[in-house]
């Protein structure tokens, strides 16, 4: 049902201002390059010009003489022997033996100033003996492409496949044969998305410093703060809990900064610099070229479907490049690609393909979008050819809670019938369409992620309350956070404080990925509140000399309950904590777990467009996100996810693709011609926030942050054919394709 | 390589600092004059996270050297609230929940401040096209046009 | 680097010819300071135009035209009612260069001696018959600025050579001028095909046009068969498919990341049609 007028609770459910609202309207935040430290150096990365070469020779000497430079460093200054992952993220960090993606670094210099070092960066030679290099992911995947590294393919793989294949998977259930003998319509479709990057405004930032004794401090800007820690570690060799890792504000990351980049080049330049610490940031075109797109895709999709609508049996085999390592989110497209279909029958093949470009990192429901834009195309295709409504198809084959998932496991409480109801009933639908105008539908999915957590909290002298997680606030989850705790505790929301809190200060936490901060270091810091307050009772309790399962906690306070039920007056935790010294010592709890009980979050977008017919451009002129939260905590966040992922999701139909030329080098590399959308580009956006409250957390909560960007991909294409009778199946859909889509169309 | 002594105003304070002539006046900012609130997202003046105004001009100081700000007047994000009182879209952002992570708020406050002062009623198409060239990858701009309009609104009262 | 800050166009002229190594002039850096970060020019020698006296100025001449200074910004041309009221096509073009804080800093003369085939002040100043007045050590010349690019990223200018000046000839009675450009979002893109149209009518006849495309050429186009498709037409749909298909013949352009050949081609026919009408509506009037 949709989120009702009547708030249960107090707190939760509204709209307070974000605590660190002031200091980011005020540019007192710091983000990941804005701070400085006493003897600090600047550092200055080596990157390969070629898409693959092999590395002859790296003279380092005339960077060495420049006047300012202290440090210079190559892959000989880290160690050997890594396997696996680890070996992945070093190699990664600085080419070995050859440069596997234009971009990718072979040398890093620290110098006195930001200039000196960009000067000692281009006096560093390297030779080069190109190789051949391939790009796209189906020219990678033919047993003749050139191979990126031998013997990738791990277990999963057939023996005989061709050598870029390093992944391979196969799974479904029941017959989708007879699924699709029994069909009235079989339609099959390839797919294809080209990669993009999660555009973050704040190019990644760190300081770092590293001492000859293995004790290291880093300042980075990070999704993850205890990633960071154990990856730089494992990459250069050193003990985990030595390095201790602060996360800055951060300005964005979307998935992005879930790894690691250039971070342990700052602390292998730290340790040879003896110890000064080096601030390396990178430029737009260092991002783009050298951190983590996503995956591009080749997808075909088979549907079987009855004349009324029912889906018969699907299938789906997808090949996806994720850079020059294993990793694309091949198996999570999969997952979520039939996700919101009651089937019988389905049968998904996954390749996980390497091609010379940078190593891919996780990007807003890694997988799902290109998933769902192969899939949700492909049914509206159907729709059309069999004259049905669109939505009422996807109501007619949702799953509902307690089904079988196409990717196998049996859902618990999901709202996807209750999102499309708030759909169909919206008054976006009615809107009248004129020339040239068309509307578009489409679902999307994603599971959200639990994941390492660690929470604790306590209480002030003063009554106030601090919690330390360790989840980075990208889209104000200390609001979220704060809202709980006080609801829990009973007191004022500008009571409690909560802080983000670096490696050394709590156990390991997964970063603010997944969309499980709200939901995971939510329920965990709501399960630490309660340790303290049964703490509180017990103090009121032994002043009360009462039965301590005899107290209970209520408006901010303890109350006698039971037999003693107003013997007493309420025990304020203003009174209770200012006394604490005495009464037994500080008061705090804390939780560590991986939370059960994640909730799914569907969703569904209608999108209106306008084509220009004589240039191919696409005007969005209305569009609507409706999703289940399970709970919105603070409801102006979930709408702000919302709006964004549908934003990401525009841009990327639209006109964002990473361009390589015929040598593999990265054409588009500034924001200029990588196309995000601009502001006038896009229109309000509206929000629907549904709320199947997830029984598996305290206030219900689902994550919401990343199911958004997956349903505009095939709203979009959906909408095009609505306005223009052409089918486009290769994004972006830019200017140029759609004309030529309807060109061909007319003819 | 010598460095260029300038003499300048920045939010009303005189400052000195000494630049080497390659160095953008966001650089100096930044590094010389201890005033991060502006950001570098680009480099190229494509994102507008660098946003100042020069001689009540908005600019990106990306694109501006530190040696041309000689005897000029600079206004940051930093002087945009008047001591304890925030500007009214200071607070308008904060209410309507218009940044995320809040790493393109300080260049869209100083654009949207210059386009209040150039244009007091703009339409909101007006303020989407002002506001092209400040890239937010987060909000999708819904909430940040609704807390200019708003701002916008408060300000045309209290001004009559 | 040497910065330097000449006090007048001698000064710079001077600068210029003495310099070894590479040398850049600087009025608004929107380009300059781009390619300077991006290390694909480092000058040994900046020379600052700006304080020279009167860059900033823009003036009527005698003849009724106007001169523009080289450091006047496309936000000043914007607010310049009298030369938006004459030129609105030169000045549309030169507002659509960036964004809005772009324009607090680009110039008209930055913009031509970047030397992009997409420049949007381009085409809207060939069109106008526009000249600027080169300075050097030979003296200064004028030249129309359509002649000035030599093709990407180079102009005719030779070493010590530094624009003056840019001057558009007057309106006269019953003009108009336009600019269209197509970019694939709605701001912040360079043009993938750039078209501006200047005409005057007589009655509802158009009896003088210049047509000039942008970004389909390795340089700016002054498509003469394009022009004479219009005159002595009242711009009826004949007229305007002549127009189309006239300017989609003179293209020559690549297929790069921001357009391929077929779509500038086509898109340049639709944006001659679609900027002509513009124009024609100015210069009757409406």
């Amino acid at each position: 049902m949709a989120k009702d007028e009547f708030n249960e609770f107090k707190l939760v459910g509204t709209r307070p201002d974000r605590p660190d609202g002031l200091d980011k309207v005020t540019g007192r935040a710091r983000y990941g390059a804005d701070i400085s430290a006493p003897g600090m150096l600047w550092g200055a990365v080596v990157r390969s010009p070629h898409a693959h070469a092999r590395i002859v020779r790296i003279d380092t000497s005339r960077a060495e003489a420049l006047d300012g430079v202290k440090a210079v460093v190559t892959r000989a200054d880290f160690p050997e022997g890594l396997t696996g992952e680890d070996w992945n993220l070093q190699e990664n960090t600085m080419a070995g033996e050859r440069a596997l993606y234009d971009g990718h670094a072979v040398a890093a210099v620290a110098a006195t100033s930001k200039l000196i070092a960009e000067d000692a960066a281009r006096l560093v030679e390297v030779e080069y003996e190109i190789l051949p290099h391939v790009t796209d992911v189906d020219d990678a995947i033919r047993p003749d492409a050139p191979v990126i590294r031998e013997g990738a393919a791990d277990a999963t793989v057939p023996e005989g496949s061709p050598p870029n294949v390093a992944r391979y998977m196969e799974f479904g259930f029941g017959d989708v044969d007879a699924g699709f003998a029994e069909a009235d319509l079989v339609m099959e479709k390839t797919y294809k998305t080209e990669a993009t990057h999660q555009g973050y405004i704040e190019p990644h930032a760190c300081l770092g410093q590293l001492g000859e004794d293995g004790k290291g401090d880093m300042w980075v800007c990070t999704q993850g703060q205890w990633f960071i820690r154990k990856m730089c570690t494992a990459v250069l060799g050193l003990e985990t809990a030595q390095l201790r890792v602060t996360p800055s504000e951060i300005g964005g990351g979307f998935g992005g900064k879930t790894t690691i980049f250039m971070e342990p080049l700052s602390l292998a330049l730290s340790r040879k610099a003896g110890g000064r610490p080096v601030k390396i940031v990178m430029s737009r075109s260092e991002v783009l070229r050298a951190t983590g797109p996503t995956a591009s895709a080749s997808m075909d999709v088979k549907i079987g479907m009855k004349k009324d609508g029912a889906i018969t049996a699907a299938r789906a085999e997808f090949r996806m490049q994720g850079g020059a390592f294993p990793g694309a989110p091949v198996d999570m497209a999969l997952y979520c690609a039939f996700a919101g279909y009651k089937l019988s029958a389905v049968q998904h093949i996954g390749y996980d393909v390497l091609a010379n470009r940078p190593k891919c990192a996780a990007y807003r429901a890694p997988g799902s979008p290109m998933g769902a834009f192969a899939v949700e195309s492909l049914v509206d295709e159907m729709c059309r050819e069999l004259a049905l409504d669109p939505i009422e198809v996807r109501q007619k084959n949702a799953v509902k809670t307690g089904d079988k998932a196409s990717y196998g496991p049996k859902f618990g409480s999901i709202g996807l019938v209750e999102v499309l109801d708030a759909v169909k009933d919206h008054p976006n639908l009615a809107a009248p369409l004129g020339p040239n105008q068309g509307r578009g539908v489409a679902a999307g999915y994603w599971f959200n992620h639990n994941g390492e957590t660690s929470v604790s909290m306590a209480i002030s002298e003063d009554g106030t309350a601090q919690v330390s997680v360790g989840t980075p606030d990208i889209g104000g989850s200390r609001a979220s956070i704060a809202l709980m705790v006080a609801e829990t505790l009973g007191i004022s929301y500008d009571d409690v404080r909560v802080n983000v809190v670096e490696t050394g200060a709590l156990g390991v936490n997964e970063p603010t990925h997944g969309s499980r901060a709200t939901f995971a270091t939510g329920k965990a810091a709501v399960e630490a509140t309660g340790h303290a307050i049964r703490e509180m009772c017990r103090r009121a309790a032994r002043e009360w000399g009462i039965d301590e399962e005899a107290v209970e906690w209520a408006d901010g306070a303890a109350q006698p309950a039971g037999p003693n039920a107003g013997k007493f007056p309420p025990m304020t935790i203003k009174e209770i904590a200012g006394k604490m010294g005495g009464t037994g010592g500080p008061i705090s709890g804390h939780h560590e777990s991986v939370p059960d009980g994640v909730g799914a979050s569907f969703g569904a977008h209608v999108v209106d467009i306008e084509v220009d017919p004589e240039t191919g451009r696409v005007t969005i002129l209305r569009y609507l996100v409706v999703q289940d939260a399970g709970r919105a905590i603070h409801p102006s966040y979930v709408e702000g996810q919302y709006q964004g992922g549908a934003a990401q999701g525009i841009g990327w139909a639209l006109n964002e693709e990473y361009i390589y030329d015929d040598m593999g080098r990265l054409q588009n590399p500034i924001f200029l011609d990588y196309r995000v959308p601009v502001a006038s580009d896009l229109p309000m956006i509206d929000t629907v926030i549904v709320e199947v409250p997830n029984p598996g957390h305290p206030y219900g909560v689902r994550g919401v942050g990343e199911t958004g960007i997956t349903p505009p991909l095939p709203a979009i294409a959906n909408a095009i054919e609505a306005a223009t009778g052409a089918r486009l199946r290769d994004l972006p859909m830019n200017p140029p394709k759609v004309l030529a889509a309807i060109k061909a169309v007319k003819a | 390589m010598s460095k260029i002594h300038v003499t300048t105003k920045v939010n009303g304070d005189a400052v000195e600092f000494l630049a080497d002539p390659r160095e953008t006046l966001l650089d100096c900012l930044r590094d010389h004059v201890g005033l991060t609130g502006s950001k570098e997202g680009c480099g190229t003046g494509d994102c507008g996270a660098c946003s100042v105004t020069l001689d009540g001009t908005l600019v990106c100081s990306c694109l501006v050297l530190g040696v041309e700000a000689e005897g000029r007047d600079i206004a940051t994000i930093e002087g945009m609230s008047d001591g304890h009182d925030l500007h009214p879209l200071q607070r308008k952002f904060i209410e309507h929940a218009a940044l995320q992570c809040g790493f393109c708020t300080p260049g869209i406050l100083v654009a949207a401040k210059a386009l209040l002062e150039e244009n007091p009623d703009p339409t909101e198409e007006e303020v989407r096209y002002w506001l092209a060239g400040n890239l937010c990858r987060c909000t999708g701009y819904d909430k940040i046009v609704r807390a200019v309009l708003d701002a916008a609104a408060e300000m045309r009262k209290e001004a009559a | 680097m040497n910065y330097h800050t000449p006090a007048s166009f001698e000064d710079a002229v001077q600068l210029a010819s003495a310099a070894s190594g590479t040398t850049r002039f600087l009025a608004g850096g929107t380009d300059v300071l781009v390619q300077m970060r991006a290390g694909m020019v480092i000058p040994d020698d900046l020379i600052d135009l700006k304080k020279i006296q009167g860059v900033k100025d823009i003036t009527r001449t005698a003849d009724g035209g106007w001169r523009i200074g080289i450091a006047v910004s496309g936000a000043e041309m914007g607010a310049h009612g009298a030369l938006c009221a004459d030129w609105p096509g030169v000045v549309e073009g030169m507002e659509l260069v960036g964004s809005t804080q772009i324009q607090g800093r680009a110039t008209l003369v930055g913009n031509l001696c970047n030397g992009s085939p997409a420049a949007d002040g381009v085409p809207g100043l060939a069109a106008a018959g526009a000249a600027v007045t080169i300075t050097g050590p030979g003296g200064t010349r004028d030249v129309a600025v359509a002649d000035v690019p030599a093709g990407p990223g180079k102009t005719v200018l030779g070493k010590g050579e530094v624009i003056s000046a840019i001057t558009l000839p007057p309106r006269g009675a019953s003009g108009g001028d336009a600019y269209l450009r197509f970019i694939p979002r709605t701001e912040m893109d360079i043009a993938v095909v750039g078209c501006a149209v200047n005409l005057t009518v007589d009655g509802d006849k158009i009896s003088a046009a210049r047509v000039s495309l942008g970004a389909v050429a390795p340089t700016v186009l002054l498509v003469e068969d394009a022009a004479n498709a219009i005159i002595g037409t009242t711009l009826d749909d004949a007229a305007l498919n002549a127009l189309a298909t006239a300017a989609s013949a003179a293209c020559n352009p690549i297929n790069d990341k921001r357009g391929t050949v077929e779509f500038r081609t086509e898109v340049a026919g639709v944006l001659a049609r679609r900027a002509a009408k513009i124009a024609y509506a100015r210069a009757r009037g409406e």
